[in-house]
């Protein structure tokens, strides 16, 4: 067995490319392990960790392909790189593609939206060519500084267009699902969100209900900053007044600061339409606290059934599942692909008095000092800046979290392990198979120590997305994960363990 | 304002994919136009030596 490391100087590839790169090569005969990343420091690192040694020298710029196998497998492969990064030829008298947006505008005046996921350093240049052109902009690329997603805004407003991002993850315009979207059907609700997960969450819950949206919005997690000033939700907002498919307007977001929610309260006073406001973790009279209750309220002004979900049944389901716990099991972990829903599952757990850390911690809860090591209660935000530089996230790459879940599931103070798995376009084909082999394990693991681990999930989806919501929810039913019907329920459930636990530890 | 917005919202978009190409692939695979940018990072991938190119063109 021998490592290898190949660099490659001033090489670009997007990360999602560089995985499938890694897959292809790591399939072929004698080969046990390969990567293909971006050398940034992170990726460096963690290569080295992995036991990788001669990324010296090398920059966020150039490409590392690391190797990991029988000798004359690695020698191969590392003496033909070049063969594995070809994208194919393309079709025979198919167009040169265009370079620049101006290009591709010049070339299909009918273009509307650049759709950009640049690495952050080019994203504003990106962006701002895209409104020069006279396009809408998607922008999924993070790391813009915030005095440029401010000017890129402005500048937008101008020309009458839009700028949803940087940090955008989910939009729909016109039926099309962008970024990580599910497959929702059209209908009355139409949607203005920062949060992307928090956009899937909703817009699947509806379609779930027999309801649809008719636009969705993203604006980006920092637009309601008073350095941003809500210019694209305020744009957003005023489109979906305009628009005569959109009957109700709910808006999604984390709460800004005071100045900026009054503004937005304010806003939505003068709607002619009715209004649903979802502040998460807010505490704001007539505003939804969950995703779950905006969705809720969204349907009920829409003029259908909102769906049921009472609290006593949850009490009554920990109280059976702490019947199983060692007593020194006392602890909830929860890793989470969707930054929303690990924001929400806080909220939810901070409102009964219950303390945790977090490496995205809400107001009110501890930051892990070591976002590589949990503490106690420990919601973990997998997607977050730290864990996804140069590489793909845990939506589309299950790795970190395997591991994670591997980490955390062996700790014996664990009594519950909360997880999230987002469907969709751009999303992983089997999120929930990537997991299931390290479920098993950890359900082993603590089979042999004594007691039980319980591990609560949700899935986010619909029947219509390709992984298929129903499908995707009976394998983590045989796996014996208890699947509940929303990020905010699973949170729940995990609140009334977790409630029991502690009055365990006090009595 | 924002009228080419409200057009979107009601017409059938036409997209332009510029970095993960996996962002159109989705579009294009549920039936939406998109043309993809041959993008690669300007200057080499330095971001300051782009800005230079910028301020001098």
């Amino acid at each position: 067995m021998v490592r290898t490391t190949v660099i490659l100087k001033n090489r670009y590839f997007d990360s999602v490319f560089l995985m499938q790169v890694a897959q292809r090569i790591k399939a072929q005969q004698g080969i046990s392990d390969a990567s293909a990343l971006l050398a940034t420091p992170a990726n460096r690192q963690i290569l080295a960790a992995m036991g990788y040694a001669g990324l010296d020298g090398a920059g966020p710029g150039d490409l590392a392909l690391a190797l990991e196998g029988e000798p004359a497998a690695v020698a191969a492969v590392a003496a033909g790189p070049e063969a594995w990064l070809s994208r194919g030829p393309a079709a025979p008298g198919a167009p040169r593609e265009p370079r620049s947006f101006a290009e591709a505008v010049a070339a299909r005046p009918d273009c509307g939206v650049a759709v950009i996921s640049v690495p952050g350093a080019h994203a504003a240049r990106e962006a701002r060519a895209a409104l020069e052109a006279g396009l809408n902009v998607f922008l999924f690329s993070s790391n813009v500084a915030v005095e440029e997603e401010r000017a890129l805004k402005l500048e937008a407003r101008e020309r009458g267009l839009i700028v949803m991002g940087p940090d955008c993850g989910t939009a729909f315009l016109g039926g099309a699902g962008i970024g990580f979207a599910n497959t929702v059907r059209r209908g009355p609700i139409g949607l203005v969100g920062s949060t992307g997960t928090g956009m899937q969450e909703f817009s699947s819950l509806v379609h779930q209900a027999g309801s649809g949206i008719s636009n969705g919005i993203g604006t980006g997690g920092r637009d309601l900053a008073d350095a941003v000033g809500g210019i694209s939700t305020m744009a957003g907002i005023e489109a979906l007044e305009n628009d005569p498919g959109t009957k109700v307007i709910a808006v999604l977001a984390k709460p800004p600061e005071p100045a900026a929610t009054a503004r937005l309260l304010e806003r939505l006073g003068r709607c002619p339409k009715p209004v649903v406001l979802c502040l998460l973790g807010a505490d704001i009279p007539g505003a939804a606290a969950t995703i779950d209750d905006a969705v809720g309220l969204a349907l009920t002004a829409a003029g259908l059934p909102a769906p049921a979900g009472g609290a006593v049944d949850l009490r009554e389901r920990a109280a059976a599942m702490a019947a199983e716990l060692r007593p020194e099991q006392r602890h909830l972990r929860g890793l989470f692909a969707g930054g929303t829903l690990c924001y929400q599952a806080q909220a939810i757990f901070r409102k009964a008095g219950l303390a945790a850390h977090s490496n995205a911690p809400l107001r009110g809860m501890t930051a892990l000092a070591d976002p590589m090591a949990s503490r106690e209660t420990s919601f973990i935000d997998l997607g977050a800046e730290l864990f996804v530089e140069g590489r793909p996230h845990p939506m589309i790459d299950a790795t970190l979290r395997r591991q994670r879940l591997e980490q955390e599931g062996r700790d014996p103070s664990v009594a519950v392990v909360l997880l999230d798995f987002i469907l969709g376009a751009m999303a992983s084909a089997d999120p929930v198979g990537d997991l299931l082999g390290a479920i098993a394990s950890v359900q082993g693991a603590r089979r042999r120590m004594g007691g039980r681990l319980w591990l609560v999930a949700s899935v986010t989806g619909t029947d219509l997305d390709a992984q298929g919501l129903q499908a995707q929810t009976r394998a983590l039913a045989e796996a014996g994960v208890l699947v509940l019907q929303s990020g905010a329920r699973a949170a729940a459930l995990c609140r009334e363990l977790m409630l029991l636990t502690a009055r365990k530890e006090v009595g | 304002m924002a009228a080419r917005l409200e057009q979107l919202l009601q017409g059938k978009p036409v997209f332009v994919n510029a970095g993960v190409r996996g962002f159109g692939d989705s579009l294009r695979e549920a039936g939406y136009e998109v043309v993809y940018l041959d993008w690669s990072p300007p200057a080499g991938g330095d971001a300051r030596m782009a800005e230079i190119l910028d301020d001098l063109l």
